[in-house]
């Protein structure tokens, strides 16, 4: 197939910056050496008695409401135009859907799969779906110049193309909590046949056919809040959590327990339901979770010594 | 202060009451401007602490001082703080109070003691802000923008600070009414509408801003309110509720809010500009007018907020083009500004400098928001460090330095005695330099794609981030400088008599401090703010 490359949201945005940054330039250096002559020219040691009254010039505002009228006009035109850039979805586009919560990134294909990074082919346009599951959160990112609110009940979208492999960092560009800034992850760009490859790629069982606790834990999200090394995070750390005794709250009354099974699996797909004293009653709820993939995160919370 | 033969007959003293309840409690406009300034200076400077500690929170990548709750809590804290008890209430409660009626040749506002009521109101709803911070689930960690559904979820303390806010927001509209009723019924004989001075008028058009978008504000805090208390769910779109509507209805306040923090700044500084140039201001009806037109056409473009928000492509185009509309009239002015100075005769005195480097920084603001007024632009420097540099461009180095102005213009007039002139220079360039090294570092961060609100970053932006905390430590250094200058002065300084700057205005007619009467009989205006002529000094 020879096919022409798509423009990119980049190419097409970055004239536009450096045609308002031009603009700006000239009136700034306009304003700023007119007014250093003018206090230089009639500063009072050379000018000890003003030399005008003059208080106005119609001609003048005229001329200084029409110029800056059409350059603003202008702008806005050609910033409209490239906004419909980034509103128009090339045909063909892969398209992924991005699950933003509190404070972790999950994209899905729809073949089902999914990652905690964008795998994307390079030199196809790539739709991406925004959903939140909790508050809103916001789709960055820089390389492309693309960014997308995610409000939760509403269906936003951006898209882009990448048209050279590599990673590009995304942003979580809406303020979401104490975790915001670490909510970042990143869309790699792998040429077409690796992407095919990546995206066939089942994710390979262990040998025993077992999901691996650790990867599954990042991939949700899980440590983006609870530590392995003991720090207090946004939750509890898992470190040493088996048998540990918690003061914990469950429908506002306090009592103490001890961590076992049953309270580490309920406090995964249940998380309201006890909340240990001292932590925010927000972590999402994971009631989705197949019974393998909760085997896998119990198995490995409890081996967190 | 009170040992000035002149200061015997004026409003420091001349009721002969000089406690504090004689202060809390006066109908006085000229001590009510003080309490007002005193109080929004002391929040000014409570801001800049947390503003500093943000800064060196963001010195290097990774935890420096502080952990990521803490810092969310600094930076609502920071901005709601800057926002809602410095920059709005800052002109007109205290520059405002003090001079807006002598200028208009009146003794006082319409109201005096709902002017005093303002300020009470100002001070309970500070008092519960503060509260917010310390009690309950701790201090509200929202950002100053209070976005749901965030906010009704997050448990700190959102609800009591949100109501603070409100109780302010009463205050502001309170000022707003008596501004415009005092304007429009107590001018003095022969104080035609054409012969106010452009103070006056920036207070008038953001009275009126005060006055009608306020209300706004108060109903969306009540829905917050509401939202977590009772669970209206009017906001949560599992329940039927919009989240997007918050941010139309906060922002319908807020943007226009805008003007009110800068509109009265630009009043200062074309009051300023002239009496330094010795020249009247230059097309003063485009400058009047322009306000006017800032204020109704700035009520309009609060979507510019929102454009990555997933609201219609129409609303997009719709409010950019408004956008670039209001552009046009701040162009107005700062060109009317600069043609002022041709032919005048020029003296760098303090409140001219700070007036001067208003203009500049107020300009490198307004073409930044070129960028943000642009939909594709905008799309990529929206939430970034940018949209942060760029505004504190606009309220710190516009509204900010146009305080710093008026500080060293009127306030020697209201104390009778000045700062030394030397250190105030000094300090001037200090805060210029540290000022620009801070705020445009900050800019480049974001179009280089730093998100705002980032407790930590990738090591890429580092170095950049150092430069801007270094800024924002020479900037402090002068701003400490330029208070201890300043206060000294008015303490203990020089005394300041008569009109040595040679304003035309009807302020510099009066006794130094002026009587609590403000005038000797009944004024009459005879000739125009900026007609120089018969300036004696
Ligand atoms: C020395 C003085 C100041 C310093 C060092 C400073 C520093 C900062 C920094 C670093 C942030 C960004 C936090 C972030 O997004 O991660 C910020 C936010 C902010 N600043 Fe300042 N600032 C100063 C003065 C001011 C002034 C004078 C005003 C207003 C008049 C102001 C208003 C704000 C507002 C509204 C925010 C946004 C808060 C939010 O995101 O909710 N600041 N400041
Ligand atoms: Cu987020």
């Amino acid at each position: 197939m020879n096919q022409l490359p798509l423009i990119s949201t980049s190419d097409a945005i970055n004239p536009l910056f450096l045609f308002i940054y031009g603009a700006c330039l000239v009136l700034l250096l306009g304003i700023t050496i007119t007014m250093i002559y003018f206090v230089v020219r009639y500063h009072r040691s050379r000018a000890p008695e003003p030399t005008s009254q003059v208080d106005g010039n119609l001609m003048l505002e005229i001329i200084w409401i029409v110029l800056p009228s059409i350059l603003v006009l202008a702008m806005f035109w050609y910033g409209w135009k490239e906004y419909l850039v980034l509103r128009t979805v090339p045909p063909n586009a892969l398209s992924v859907t991005a699950t933003a919560q509190m404070w972790s990134w999950n994209f899905s294909y729809s073949d089902g799969k999914t990652s905690n990074k964008l795998y994307v082919p390079v030199g196809r346009a790539v739709r991406v779906e925004l959903v939140s599951k909790d508050v809103i959160h916001g789709f960055f990112l820089p390389a492309f110049r693309v960014k997308r609110d995610i409000v939760p009940g509403m269906s936003n979208y951006v898209w882009f193309v990448a048209n050279k492999p590599g990673s590009y960092d995304v942003f979580c560009s809406q303020y979401c909590g104490t975790q915001h800034s670490a909510m970042i992850t990143t869309v790699e760009a792998l040429p077409e046949d690796q992407f095919a490859t990546w995206l066939a790629r089942k994710e390979a069982p262990g040998a025993a056919g077992k999901i691996d606790g650790k990867a599954l834990a990042e991939e949700k999200g899980c440590l983006g809040c609870h530590s392995l090394d003991g720090t207090p995070g946004v939750g509890p750390s898992f470190k040493g959590i088996m048998g540990r005794s918690e003061v914990v709250v469950t429908k506002g009354t306090e009592r103490t327990m001890t961590v076992d099974e049953a309270y580490l699996r309920r406090s995964i797909t249940e998380p309201g339901a006890d909340v240990v004293k001292g932590f925010q009653p927000i972590m999402p709820e994971f009631g989705d979770l197949k019974k393998e993939e909760l085997d896998a995160l119990v198995e490995f919370v409890t081996s967190v010594k | 202060m009170s040992d000035m033969q002149q200061a015997a007959t004026s409003f420091w003293n001349d009721t002969g009451k000089t406690g504090l309840t004689s202060w809390i409690f006066s109908t006085d406009h000229k001590r009510i401007g003080l309490l007002y300034f005193y109080t929004t200076i002391g929040f000014f400077l409570v801001g800049v602490v947390l503003g500093l500690l943000l800064r060196i929170e963001l010195m290097a990548p990774g935890r420096t001082i502080m952990g990521p709750q803490t810092y969310n809590a600094l930076f609502t804290v920071h901005g709601v703080v800057m926002i809602f008890l410095f920059i709005i209430p800052g002109i007109p409660g205290a520059f405002g109070n003090m001079v807006m009626p002598i200028q208009i040749g009146a003794r006082d506002v319409s109201f005096p003691r709902l002017n005093l009521l303002s300020w009470w109101l100002y001070i309970i709803g500070a008092v519960i802000i503060l509260t917010s911070l310390f009690s309950g689930g701790g201090a509200p960690d929202t950002g100053w923008t209070f976005y749901v559904p965030f906010s009704s979820r997050t448990g700190t303390n959102v609800s009591l600070a949100v109501f603070g806010v409100f109780i302010v927001g009463f205050s502001s509209i309170l000022t707003g009414v008596n501004f415009v009723t005092t304007i429009h019924r107590l001018r003095a004989e022969g104080m035609t509408w054409f012969r106010l001075p452009l103070f006056t008028w920036s207070l008038y058009a953001t009275a009126w801003v005060q006055i009608l978008a306020t209300p706004i504000l108060a109903i969306t805090l009540v829905l917050v309110m509401a939202e977590r208390v009772l669970g209206t769910g009017l906001f949560d779109p599992t329940r039927g509720g919009d989240p997007v509507m918050y941010q139309h209805l906060f922002w319908i306040y807020s943007h226009p809010a805008v003007y009110i923090m800068i509109l009265p700044a630009m009043g200062i500084v074309s009051d300023i500009i002239p009496v330094f140039s010795r020249k009247p201001i230059f097309g003063y009806k485009m400058i009047a007018f322009s306000s006017l037109a800032i204020a109704a056409a700035g009520s309009l473009v609060w979507g510019h907020h929102m454009f990555t928000s997933g609201m219609s492509d129409t609303a997009v185009v719709v409010f950019s083009f408004l956008t670039f509309i209001v552009a046009i009239p701040s162009a107005i002015k700062v060109f009317n500004w600069i043609s002022t100075l041709y032919k005048g005769s020029i003296s760098l005195e303090a409140p001219m400098l700070f007036a001067l480097s208003f203009i500049l920084l107020f300009s490198i603001g307004g073409l930044s928001g070129l960028i943000l007024g642009a939909a594709a632009t905008d799309v990529h420097v929206h939430d970034t460090h940018f949209v942060v540099g760029h505004f504190h461009y606009v309220m710190f180095g516009g509204t900010g330095f146009a305080i710093f102005a008026a500080m060293h213009y009127w306030l020697p007039k209201f104390y009778g005695r000045r700062y030394r002139e030397k250190p105030a220079i000094i300090a001037w360039g200090l805060m210029f330099t540290g000022f620009n090294v801070l705020y445009f570092t900050m800019q480049v961060l974001g179009m280089r794609g730093m998100p705002r609100r980032y407790y930590d970053y990738l090591p890429e932006f580092g170095p950049l981030n150092l430069v801007a905390t270094v800024g924002s430590w020479i900037l402090a250094a002068g701003l400490i400088l330029m208070l201890v200058n300043l206060f000294r002065g008015l303490f203990w300084g020089e005394p300041f008599v008569g009109n040595p700057w040679g304003g035309a205005t009807l302020e510099w007619s009066v006794a130094t401090p002026p009587p609590t009467e403000n005038f000797e009989g009944e004024p009459v205006a005879t000739h125009g703010p900026y007609d120089f002529s018969g300036v004696k000094k």
